[in-house]
């Protein structure tokens, strides 16, 4: 039981909202001496994890060419583009990014998307620049929009790119009951991966259609 | 041949170039925080592999003591809101192409050259083509945004600058999460919480089963901040046990719905920092929760639907 008191720091760390780079590294610490580690020892488990996964800072080699394209107007350039359209709205510019995003995503190209290629630089500015052609922006409404851009970039890849065969997690499943003496094909994991897909474009494109709706009746409110 | 170490020398001399650029902020008197932690952390990427355990460790708690005393940059200079609209008039469309350029060719890499061999040449290695395509893909995009918008030097570092400083300390906050999991898998926490789950809950049919199995991975998922952790362990548990072994659930249907219903749970959790906290700032929200927070009827309503699912389609 003792373990679990890794689990315990981190639930309370984020009831008490302490920083959360703090809150990850007590609950390393904490997990690791519960484990029967020393401190040096836990230390050096904790140094050696994050080295190993350093993999993840690689995408960050972006940042410049990001930062050098919205110094010369990447952003109200996408804004312009949406702003030239008729009939768009923020409803809309985000499911299109949906189907693109999950499309592309079942066909094995996650790397077609992700928040800071392509929702910091294009999604949100064009979302943002749709519904600002209704009504102009609060901040607090900006920030809604920018959350549902993200959200919309997280949902359409995760229930997208199961129906891939050769994505990590199928991978995943198919060695974990190889353990157990059960061969699985691939294609047999992804097709049970559609019917969820198909879920998620339904359940979250009426999720923009509400808010869709919701800018409208702010619309008229603000008229 | 290019190995993922050369793409960490990179990063690293990236965030060193950063860190550089702060302690010219010499009106800035807390410019040393942003410096040191750009620093260290270039030290990791750059020198991780050659560094002892111990001192890769002690670095992770100075950025940890770094972030919690707060980064404080400077504003980095950019161009006005007139001047990026004047800029986007003159450049038009051609602006979207260095960032499309990214994608493309990290996907037609992907694509065409399979284990990294160019014609019976190792070129990438083998099992990384992605994530290095991705990485040399960034800098030709780089090169190409700096020949079409000639900025002026110090732009070339500052820009990126910029973007780094307004993400912050959440940049590293995906990996410590990475260190946490290997940690929890280490003490083996997720064996001691799956009796916890089991063990309070009775389950006398296929519908509770599939009910505890689905609505476990989320949680578990929830709290290991990844699905691929909790698969495993929820799986062992209860999925192989009681939902195929003993209530005759098909396997295929079992192990993909059960792992789609622990991505509901990836879309409610901080502990999924790449997806939810990190975005938040890269976006520059207010409330670092906000992404979850849109989330979660979506993630509830799918979680509700998988079991449906699994109830049906594993038992035809």
């Amino acid at each position: 039981m003792l373990v679990l008191s890794g689990i315990a720091v981190i639930i309370l760390g984020f009831i008490l909202r302490l920083n959360a780079m703090l809150v990850v590294a007590c609950a390393a610490l904490v997990t690791g001496l519960a484990a029967g580690l020393d401190i040096i020892a836990t230390i050096e488990r904790l140094g050696a994890a994050v080295r190993d996964s350093r993999f993840i800072a690689v995408v960050w080699l972006i940042l410049p060419m990001i930062g050098l394209l919205e110094r010369a107007g990447l952003q109200e350039q996408a804004a312009r583009l949406i702003t030239g359209l008729k009939r768009v709205t923020a409803g809309r510019v985000l499911f299109a990014y949906f189907l693109l995003r999950q499309g592309t995503a079942a066909l094995g190209l996650t790397s077609l998307g992700g928040h800071v290629q392509m929702v910091r630089p294009l999604v949100a500015p064009m979302t943002e620049a749709a519904a600002e052609r209704q009504l102009p922006l609060d901040p607090a409404l900006r920030y809604k929009l920018r959350a549902h851009a993200a959200a919309v970039d997280n949902v359409a890849l995760f229930f997208g790119e199961d129906i891939f065969i050769a994505i990590g997690s199928i991978l995943l499943m198919l060695s974990f009951l190889l353990n157990y003496g059960i061969v699985l094909t691939p294609v047999s994991l992804g097709l049970h991966a559609i019917p969820t897909a198909i879920a998620a474009l339904l359940v979250h494109g009426m999720r923009l259609q509400m808010l869709d709706r919701r800018l409208s009746r702010l619309t008229r409110i603000g008229a | 041949m290019i190995r993922l170490e050369h793409l960490y020398l990179l990063t690293g001399a990236m965030f060193a170039a950063f860190a550089i650029s702060h302690l010219r902020e010499t009106d800035n008197p807390v410019r040393w925080r942003s410096a040191s932690f750009w620093g260290l952390y270039a030290v990791i990427l750059m020198a991780g592999s050659v560094l002892p355990d111990l001192a890769n460790g002690l670095i992770v708690l100075a950025l940890v003591a770094l972030a919690v005393s707060g980064l404080r940059p400077s504003v980095a200079h950019t161009t006005s809101k007139q001047g990026r609209e004047e800029s986007a008039r003159r450049l038009g469309p051609w602006l979207f192409a260095p960032a499309l350029l990214v994608p493309i060719l990290t996907i037609a890499a992907t694509l065409s050259l399979r284990e990294g061999k160019l014609g019976g040449w190792q070129l990438i290695q083998p099992g990384q083509v992605t994530l290095i395509a991705l990485g040399i893909a960034a800098v030709l995009g780089f090169a190409a945004a700096l020949l079409m918008s000639r900025p002026p030097a110090r732009a070339m570092i500052g820009e990126g600058r910029r973007l780094a400083d307004s993400v912050g300390w959440a940049m590293l906050l995906p990996q410590m999460l990475a260190a946490l999991g290997g940690l929890f898998a280490f003490a083996g926490v997720g064996e001691a919480v799956a009796p916890l789950i089991t063990g309070f809950i009775p389950i006398n049919g296929a519908w509770s089963a599939v009910i505890i199995y689905c609505v476990g991975m989320a949680v578990f998922t929830a709290i290991m901040g990844n699905a691929f952790a909790a698969f495993p362990i929820m799986t062992a548990a209860i999925g192989l046990p009681l939902v195929i072994q003993r209530f005759g659930g098909d396997p295929a249907a079992v192990c993909a719905i059960g792992m789609l219903s622990g991505f509901c749970g990836t879309l409610t959790t901080p502990m999924a920092a790449n997806y939810n906290i990190v975005p938040a700032a890269v976006l520059e929200l207010p409330d670092r929760n906000q992404v979850i927070k849109t989330q979660l009827p979506t993630a509830f309503a799918l979680l509700a639907i998988n079991i449906l699912l699994m109830r049906f389609l594993a038992f035809l």
